[in-house]
């Protein structure tokens, strides 16, 4: 927080005025992305995203605006400036280079039917 | 980027949303994408925000604790859909406090609908049925629409609200039900937001001017006009078990096209209240305004509290 304190001696007294000047006190509630499991078996899921102060109101905003109707039973938030994202225009350098390696299915390999239980 | 390689990305552009594939918020989009989709989805949030006033004016005065935890939890909703729609917004690049900012300062709109006010218990049970009803046809379709972050929070949205509409309609069922004067409260909550309901799904085809865009980007799916007349087709019967009239002497049901016929609205008020001129237009922002500045304080401490956490944390780490 940022504070500048002035004092503000008044002639009409020997009254010192204390005026606390706050300046750019408003800052913006970071972003936080939610991930919900909605039940155990299951991988926690992207559900959306909200503004937070810190970590524990995130889970606190989270369990309202994502499991009013009990779709969850654990939750990760995550600040939103913490995850890296691939750049859908360099999709090609990415992942074309899985394209031409069909060998990885099993399907590529040629087999008698006579073979059962593979 | 010149001309033609721009136009040549639009063409690819145009070519994957027509084969039904989606936009993600790190692809490729055209700036009047961009901007049309901000321009749509923030309002669609602000209506979600703005839309709880109406209905919290009587949360405190619910005629039993069914019906004030049932609009708590319907309120409740409109904040969440709200969230959703401001969080899936801001991925196209627009903070928070803008869309604030131009709600506030009303460069920015919301449902002209939620300029009217709610007078009576009734109108609890005809915004319920009505003007839900009417939201739900204008956003069914859109679980399908291009944008994957607005489709995905409209899938979530439609989901929860038709709990909104079946509470509603069941405010009706019950007044209508009641002593004659529930009745006619009934009666009289319905005459007065019957044409503000079709109002609501938008101006006529001809007066449209976003449609044809809309509709080759998924954000529309159907014209205002066939949206219209679906939501009076399947309107009509369900005000007719409530036993109740609706207000237009030329409603009449066509038996060739199969749908109703209905009178002239009177686009003059639609426009009048879209300009700011609706009878509680100005009390809406008043409460939104009022409730963001009084909140800031809050906002502050909350922020000012979380920086001192995180100093003490690195502290003792350090």
């Amino acid at each position: 927080m940022n504070q500048d304190f002035l004092v503000l001696c008044l002639e009409s007294g020997s009254v010192a005025v204390l005026i606390q000047k706050h300046t750019n006190m408003s800052k913006n509630w970071p972003l936080w992305e939610i991930f919900v499991r909605s039940k155990n078996g299951l991988e926690h899921r992207h559900f959306g995203s909200l503004h937070a102060a810190d970590a524990d109101m995130a889970l606190e905003n989270a369990r309202d605006v994502y499991t009013r109707r009990s779709e969850g039973v654990s939750i990760w938030v995550v600040e939103s400036k913490n995850i890296t994202a691939s750049n859908p225009e360099h999709n090609g350098e990415l992942f074309e280079p899985a394209q031409d390696k069909v060998y990885r299915h099993p399907t590529f390999y040629d087999l008698p039917d006579e073979v059962k239980h593979m | 980027m010149s001309d033609k390689e721009i136009k040549n990305l639009e063409e690819i552009f145009e070519a994957r949303i027509a084969r039904d594939e989606k936009i993600e918020p790190k692809d490729w989009m055209p700036e009047k994408y961009r901007k049309t989709h901000i321009r749509q989805m923030s309002q669609h949030a602000h209506s979600e925000i703005v839309g709880m006033l109406p209905e919290g004016n009587w949360i405190t005065r619910a005629p039993s604790l069914r019906r004030k935890a049932a609009l708590l939890a319907k309120v409740q909703d409109e904040a969440g859909h709200g969230l959703y729609l401001y969080s899936a917004c801001e991925t196209l690049g627009i903070s928070r406090d803008e869309m604030y900012e131009q709600l506030h300062t009303g460069k920015a709109k919301y449902s002209s609908i939620f300029n009217y006010p709610t007078v009576t218990w009734a109108d609890m049970g005809a915004i319920g049925w009505l003007v839900d009803g009417a939201a739900i046809i204008n956003q069914v379709p859109l679980c399908n629409t291009s944008f994957g972050p607005y489709a995905r929070a409209m899938v979530r949205v439609c989901k929860e609200e038709s709990f909104h509409q079946r509470q509603g309609y069941e405010i009706m069922l019950k007044l209508c039900n009641g002593t004659p004067e529930q009745k006619e409260m009934a009666q009289d909550a319905l005459n007065r937001w019957w044409w503000p309901s079709l109002m609501m799904l938008g101006p006529t085809d001809a007066e449209s001017i976003h449609t044809e865009q809309s509709m080759k980007w998924k954000l529309k799916r159907k014209s205002n006009d066939e949206l219209r007349q679906q939501f009076i087709d399947q309107t009509v019967p369900q005000a007719d078990i409530l036993g109740l009239t609706i207000p237009d002497p030329d409603l009449k049901f066509n038996e060739e096209t199969g749908s109703y016929d209905f009178g002239e609205i009177d686009w003059d008020e639609f426009w009048q209240v879209v300009k700011g001129h609706g009878p509680s237009n100005k009390k809406r922002m008043k409460a939104r305004v009022g409730a963001w500045e009084e909140g800031a304080w809050v906002r502050d401490a909350a922020m000012a509290y979380a920086e001192k956490q995180e100093k003490k944390k690195l502290k003792k780490v350090s």
